[in-house]
């Protein structure tokens, strides 16, 4: 547990990063730094995504599988990491 | 002859059996003599046919059918004899083929037997009881009224069957048949055609002309047709839509986990595990994003520094409009200039005469005459004025009111502190606005007081609604006038306070009579209840003294106003004080939560509700600055604390000294202005130069401008770009000076007017129009239009700016850092010297002659040696 806040911490302690969000499989959240409404929000559409875009990878190739998702917007960039169980979302803004 | 009689007696018989004549159909039946025969047959004739009296007929069986055709050939065979020779005709006219004899035991006919002679009396012999049960029936209708459904009944046919029989076709004949044959073996023989002329051989052919048969051509003159009548039949027809239900909308509530459950998952090791493994990828990536930002466009960002490459009429500032008035400015001249600040395109400035202090009090009793006037300008009308405000006296300097625009507050010249509301004009100000001018006032003016309506082309003149007492205020003419933002208000001690108003409710003013106050615009709480009473019964009994005005919300302050505060400036080093000029406070903005909520608010509040509150019932605000810095009458800059501090030994209340004081201009100073985009750097202007200083910086000012060959007169910052303020100059100028762009002059001079520039503001309208007023010494306000280059700026203009102000700052600091060291090292110098020369008298005269001596030989010796080389010393 220690160990997981100290991580998560040193994550957040990067230059620009906005939130951390870790959700369960099912993209219900479980751990957060942003306010209740924006994760709700965040967790689920971003599961969606996930969805989609795993299944995208595994269609092309099915030996393959999703390891990051980067997404690159006007204002910040969204870093996923999926996994079997978990996913975790930042958000950061760069030029900051 | 036979028939008559029992006709009659039939009759008699038929009406006396039937009681009711309501069913024809009975006495139809049995009376009418014409169906039936009464006759006599004899035992012979009986025995013959079969119907012997009581053994083949009898009472309850009384009906016997015979065949027609043996009665034809009994009459034939006995002729005359036969007992049916009377019915002769009839039996031949019967088409039936079977006759009813009745057996008439009670002789109703007068005989023992009838002869049936129709199909129709047969049938109805036969059926009897269909008569009686109707009978029956209905004597029991009528007796019991019992309603009973109706059973269908057989249909029975009343003669108009035979109309429809008549117009049935049927077949007459049976249909012939024919058969036709021809040998098989003359099928499919081999045919051969040849051609003839029919003209040839006139009878090889058979002709069949058409001609007119006249049996098609026959009118129908009459014709039968069959009518059923049917009740009314009536065909519709309707189509439903099909309507299903589907989803309008659904109201979605996103799963959430319960607390227990997500730590729980906080716990598990497989959560670690996923952490663990995933931190490394995002390290990297943040870290990606952190170097070099990769999606950053260089080529849209280069674009912003370009601007600059204009003619260079675009870097000048445009004359937009210009406003005098002829009635009242002609001798005057502007001291103060504001914009409206929610009305766009309303500027108000204060005119004042143009006379020195010894013209002033020579003048006395002329300037009395002359009302001085605050004038309001719209852009839509040049030559009038929108508003005017009737002073005291000579306005120095006026504000707006920030939480309420209708509120101005100015200060005299005779030290008074005047108060206006303006709220009763502003649909004037507004509607002048929409350029509607003369028409939109015949509309407005319509709803005001007919005294007012009749002046609608005149400027309409605002009297003051409240005004300072004239001993209790200051002893100079007020120049700097500025309210308290409404976050906090200061108590009578002068620590600041949280404002539940959440309007501005406080001004401070100050005035070369070395003091600076602060006012409270609310009723003033008294100390002691007696005279609280007596002020609350003097205020209300005077009357108004306003005739303009409805309603005087300031009314409580009417010549009794009395500041809140006093605060004075003390000197640092001697005795005095300090005499100010413009004063400047930190823009304290704090995010209380009663400003916020307040500030929402549009209504205009009732000031004469207001009360000042207890000092002991609001909370401190620990976050509000006190200090701020003063720019005094003799070119000094002083920074100081409002708060008074208490003296220990006599318990009353004064102003702490100053805690810094410079000395940068020579002349009063006329600006000190706070940058809209720095919290902490202000302008000072005064004398031949200006300065810029950072608060907090002690040292002195970070940036210091070189002497100039005019006075600068005024000044402020630029409303849109962080590095760029102008300079107002005696000889009409305006100097713009941008510190990003040059730092030893002007990076450009404008020639405004030839007076000398008295107050300049800046105002953004829009987006794309950014305006400068400037008023001059003449009384002429000029509004010019500021170009681009001058009211754009780039991205980071704000950080290069805060990084050379930090950077200046680094430089006096290192400068003050040399400066001292060049002090240590001149002490130390000076150290040395002194011990060399307090060591030199140790040595004794003898001892310094002996050595003067020795050198001298010494020099003689040289010369000796050197003459000798040189050949000129003869050798003696």
């Amino acid at each position: 547990m220690a160990k997981v806040e100290e991580t998560l911490k040193r994550i957040q302690s990067q230059k620009g990063v906005q939130g951390i969000i870790i959700a369960n499989a099912e993209g219900i959240p479980i751990k957060t730094t942003l306010d209740n409404a924006s994760t709700v929000q965040y967790a689920g559409l971003i599961h969606q995504l996930l969805m989609k875009a795993r299944s995208t990878v595994r269609d092309i190739d099915p030996q393959n599988d999703l390891t990051f998702l980067r997404i690159r917007s006007k204002k910040n960039e969204i870093m996923i990491a999926p996994d079997k169980d978990y996913f975790l979302i930042v958000i950061q803004n760069p030029s900051e | 002859m036979a028939s008559k009689r029992p006709k009659s007696t039939a009759s008699n018989k038929g009406k006396e059996k039937k009681n009711n004549a309501a069913s024809p159909i009975e006495s139809v039946g049995s009376a009418h003599p014409d169906n039936i025969f009464p006759m006599v047959l004899t035992s012979a004739t009986q025995e013959l046919f079969g119907c012997r009296a009581d053994e083949d007929v009898t009472g309850d069986n009384p009906y016997k059918l015979l065949r027609r055709e043996d009665i034809v050939q009994d009459m034939k065979t006995r002729a005359a004899v036969s007992d049916f020779s009377p019915v002769k005709q009839a039996v031949l006219d019967y088409p039936g083929e079977e006759m009813l004899l009745v057996f008439d035991r009670d002789f109703t006919y007068g005989q023992s037997f009838y002869l049936v002679l129709t199909v129709d009396a047969m049938e109805r012999m036969l059926r009897p009881p269909e008569p009686e049960t109707e009978e029956a029936q209905e004597d029991e209708s009528e007796d019991m009224l019992m309603p009973t459904t109706p059973v269908p009944q057989p249909w029975v046919p009343l003669g108009s069957d035979k109309e429809i029989e008549d117009e049935i076709y049927r077949d007459s004949r049976p249909r012939l048949k024919y058969r036709i044959s021809r040998l098989r073996r003359e099928f499919g023989a081999p045919v051969v055609f040849s051609d003839r002329s029919a003209a040839e051989t006139k009878d090889a052919f058979m002709e069949c002309a058409s001609y007119e048969d006249k049996s098609f051509s026959l009118r129908e003159m009459e014709g039968s047709r069959g009518v059923q009548a049917i009740p009314d039949v009536k065909a519709a027809s309707t189509q439903t839509k099909w309507t299903y239900p589907k989803n309008m909308c659904t109201q979605y509530e996103p799963r959430q986990l319960s607390e227990k459950e997500k730590n729980k998952c906080l716990q598990s090791k497989k959560l670690k595990n996923f952490v663990q493994s995933v931190a490394i990828r995002f390290e990297l990536a943040i870290q990606q994003n952190e170097i070099m930002d990769v999606f950053f466009n260089d080529w849209a960002s280069l674009s912003e520094e370009d601007g600059a490459f204009g003619g260079k009429a675009d870097t000048h500032l445009k004359e937009y409009q210009s406003f005098t008035d002829l009635h009242h400015s002609r001798e005057k001249t502007i001291s103060h200039i504001n914009w409206h600040p929610t009305i766009t395109g309303v500027i108000a400035v204060a005119m004042t005469e143009r006379l020195s202090f010894e013209e002033r009090i020579c003048g006395a009793t002329k300037l009395v005459l002359n009302p001085s006037l605050i004038l309001f300008w719209s852009f839509s009308d040049p030559i009038n004025p929108q508003l005017m405000l009737e002073c005291p006296d000579d306005v120095l300097s006026f504000e707006f009111c920030p939480s309420d625009p209708n509120i101005i507050v100015g200060g005299c010249m005779n030290g008074q502190v005047v108060l206006w509301d303006i709220s009763a004009h502003v649909d004037r100000l507004q509607g002048t606005r929409s350029g509607g001018g003369g028409k939109n006032m015949a509309n407005d003016t319509a709803a005001y007081q007919g005294f007012e309506s009749k002046h609608e082309n005149e400027t309409p003149v605002v009297r003051y609604c409240a005004v300072s007492g004239i001993d209790s205020g200051h002893k100079a003419p007020i120049t700097d006038i500025q309210w308290l933002p409404e976050s906090f208000e200061v108590s009578r001690t002068g620590v600041p306070l949280e404002n539940k108003t959440g309007i501005c409710v406080q001004i401070v003013t100050c005035a070369p009579d070395c003091s600076v106050m602060i006012w409270d615009i609310r009723v003033p709480r008294v100390a002691t209840h007696s005279l609280g009473e007596e002020r609350k019964q003097k205020m209300e009994d005077r009357p108004l003294n306003n005739p303009h005005c409805a309603a005087n919300p300031f009314k409580h302050l009417d010549l009794s106003w009395k500041p809140l505060m006093k605060v004075s400036l003390p000197k640092i080093d001697t005795s005095g004080e300090y005499s100010p000029y413009k004063f400047c406070m930190r823009h304290n903005r704090s995010d209380s939560q009663v400003a916020t909520v307040h500030s929402e608010r549009s209504e205009v509040p009732d000031y004469s509700l207001l009360r000042v509150p207890s000092a002991k019932q609001l909370k401190t605000m620990e976050d509000i600055c006190t200090k701020f810095y003063v720019g005094t009458e003799d070119g000094e800059m002083v920074y100081t604390d409002w708060k008074m501090e208490k003296d220990n030994e006599s318990g009353k209340l004064f102003s702490p000294k100053p805690s810094h004081r410079y000395i940068v201009h020579d002349g009063t100073v006329n600006t000190v202005c706070r940058s809209p985009f720095f919290e902490d750097i202000i302008l000072t202007v005064g004398g031949w130069r200006f300065a810029i200083w950072k608060e907090g910086v002690m040292n002195g000012p970070i940036f210091l401008s070189q002497y100039s060959q005019t006075r600068c007169t005024t000044g402020c910052w630029s409303g849109s770009r962080p590095g760029v303020f102008f300079i107002g100059k005696e000889d009409g100028n305006i100097e713009v000076w941008d510190i990003l762009e040059k730092t030893h002059e002007p990076s450009q001079v404008q020639t405004i007017t030839t007076a000398r520039i008295t107050s300049i503001k800046p105002w953004i309208v829009s987006s794309k129009q950014h305006l400068l007023a400037i008023s001059d010494h003449c009384g002429t306000l000029h509004i010019l239009e500021i170009p681009w280059t001058l009211r754009s700026h780039s991205g980071n203009e704000k950080q290069s700016i805060s990084k050379y102000f930090d950077k200046e700052v680094e430089r006096l600091i290192y400068f003050e850092k040399r400066q001292e060291m060049r002090e240590k090292e001149k002490k130390d110098k000076e150290a040395e010297e002194q011990r060399l020369k307090t060591q030199l008298p140790d040595k004794s005269m003898e001892q310094i002659e002996e050595e003067a001596h020795r050198e001298y030989k010494d020099y003689l010796a040289m010369e000796k040696v050197i003459l000798k080389d040189m050949g000129l010393l003869e050798d003696m």
